[in-house]
């Protein structure tokens, strides 16, 4: 199996769903999505709030369980097995968007901990490699604060380097700007924008259309639980197909 | 006054029972080192396993803690002594008081480290499962370290009141401080070794008494 599954890894989707469906009791908030991401590909989710974008990309790192369908990360094929979820998380990153980082840990500690408790990589190693990325996401003075003590801004970055230091393969971003002041949306959507430059593939859920356009090979489109539109930023933008998106996105673009 | 004073201050019967005393304090101190930690590693354990959110395990977690806390202690330590002897289980009275303490107690425990872990954000289980962090290593890494920091306060407070608790030895003839200075009583013919041993709790205690009184201060004021 390992053999064959290495082989085909580098042509093989990053991610795919195939007819994945979930329930909430009576209630279906995935209704058979297919999805699929290429290696290096970069896809926008976007929709009205309840349309089950959270609970789709949660699914891809099982912080959620669907009940129907085949979900493939990496070449695992995503089962109630230990081993399957954990080969999963170890490759995909999550940014929450309450940033989610322990406030019993410094910045620094925040960024070591997995690094050394599940990868067992050494203290040295660990703190070289979180102060790089601190740099990268531009807070190295912050290393020895607590979460509590930065900006909402600074947060969600530590929260992405924090992410990046496991090193995953892809990430995922559920809403990384909806709980942050105008201001700091920017400085947040920077450093995603740069990430993005460099390869890393991302699936992000996100209503910054313009940060949308330029990050993205393509934008995906859901409404009750279905994925009802998929297109390329331009055609997604100038001549989208299905009324439901042609609502949405009036009401989006002319706020 | 006199009176007063050769009855519960009398300095002859004092330095006539200084010894028993000491040795009664020496055991209440080792029942404490004993039970303390025993106790919470108990509490410890209910509050882990709660915390994996099983169905069933939580229900018998909720009854064990609720039988526990609507049981006096003394009871339950005449019933360890007195009667686990007619199950074939004899306990020394030693052995007996620690496990009276330790069971009572790893039902407080459990309660307030279990309060403690459900106030942690939800957040904060799915940011270390997404970073790969097993259900164990989870709890051992992100939630306890903050369940414990939230519960600080009624966790001193009840090891304080542990600590009170040994005195239930006293029952059954372990002869820890309460238990001595009965006996230098009946030696003296004197109360004063009763108020010795009721001193001597007081300034060992009074100080731990005063930090779990700042805690709870703090705790209120953050909240
Ligand atoms: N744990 C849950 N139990 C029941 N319903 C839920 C739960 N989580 C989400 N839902 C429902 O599922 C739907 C989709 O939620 P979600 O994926 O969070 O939507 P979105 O992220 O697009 O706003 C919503 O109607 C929400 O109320
Ligand atoms: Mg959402």
């Amino acid at each position: 199996m390992t053999t064959s599954t290495l082989a085909a890894a580098d042509t093989a989707p990053m991610i795919r769903l195939r007819g994945v469906s979930k329930w909430y009791g009576d209630f279906q908030v995935l209704k058979k999505i297919d999805f699929e991401v290429a290696r290096g590909e970069r896809v926008v989710i976007c929709g009205p709030s309840g349309s089950g974008k959270s609970t789709l990309i949660r699914c891809i790192n099982r912080l959620e369980d669907h009940r129907d369908g085949e979900i493939l990360v990496n070449g695992v094929t995503l089962d109630h097995s230990m081993r399957s979820v954990a080969a999963v998380r170890q490759d995909v990153g999550m940014v929450f968007q309450q940033f989610n980082l322990f406030p019993h840990l410094t910045v620094l500690q925040n960024l070591m901990i997995a690094p050394m408790k599940i990868k067992g990589v050494s203290k040295d190693e660990a703190e070289a490699t979180a102060r790089e990325y601190l740099l990268r996401v531009r807070i190295g003075e912050q290393a020895h604060k607590y979460p509590g003590e930065l900006s909402g801004g600074q947060q969600q970055r530590v929260a992405i380097a924090r992410a990046l230091c496991m090193k995953p393969t892809a990430m995922l971003f559920d809403e990384p700007t909806s709980a942050l002041d105008p201001e700091m949306i920017k400085e947040v959507l920077d450093v995603i924008v740069e990430l993005a430059g460099q390869g890393m593939t991302m699936v992000c859920v996100t209503h910054e259309m313009a940060f949308a356009r330029t990050v993205a090979d393509r934008i995906l489109f859901m409404d009750k639980g279905e994925i009802v539109e998929e297109a390329p930023p331009e055609a997604f933008f100038t001549n989208p197909r299905n009324e439901r998106t042609k609502a949405f996105l009036g009401q989006i673009l002319h706020r | 006054m006199d009176i007063f004073l050769e009855n519960f201050f009398n300095i002859d019967s004092l330095i006539q029972i200084y010894p028993l005393l000491v040795q009664g304090l020496e055991l209440t101190l080792l029942l404490a080192i004993v039970t303390l930690p025993l106790a919470v590693l108990c509490g410890l354990l209910i509050a882990i396993l709660y915390s994996f959110h099983i169905r069933w395990l939580n229900i018998l977690l909720l009854i064990y803690v609720d039988v526990l806390r609507s049981f006096p202690v003394i009871v339950l330590l005449v019933l360890i002594f007195y009667g686990l002897p007619f199950l074939g289980l004899k306990l020394g009275s030693f052995a007996a008081v620690v496990m009276a303490i330790t069971v009572n107690n790893s039902g407080y425990y459990g309660e307030i480290l279990r309060a403690g872990v459900e106030s942690v954000p939800k957040g904060q289980r799915e940011a270390a499962h997404a970073l790969g962090f097993g259900p164990i290593r989870t709890v051992v890494y992100i939630i306890l370290p903050q369940a414990i920091r939230n519960v600080l306060a009624p966790l001193a407070s009840n090891s304080l009141e542990l600590v009170k608790t040994t005195s239930i030895a006293a029952l059954v003839a372990l002869p820890e401080l309460l238990r001595s200075a009965r006996v230098a009583q009946e030696q003296t013919y004197n109360p004063t070794p009763l108020t010795a041993a009721a001193l001597i709790f007081f300034v060992l205690l009074w100080p731990f008494a005063r930090w779990v009184a700042k805690l709870e201060r703090r705790t209120m004021i953050v909240r």
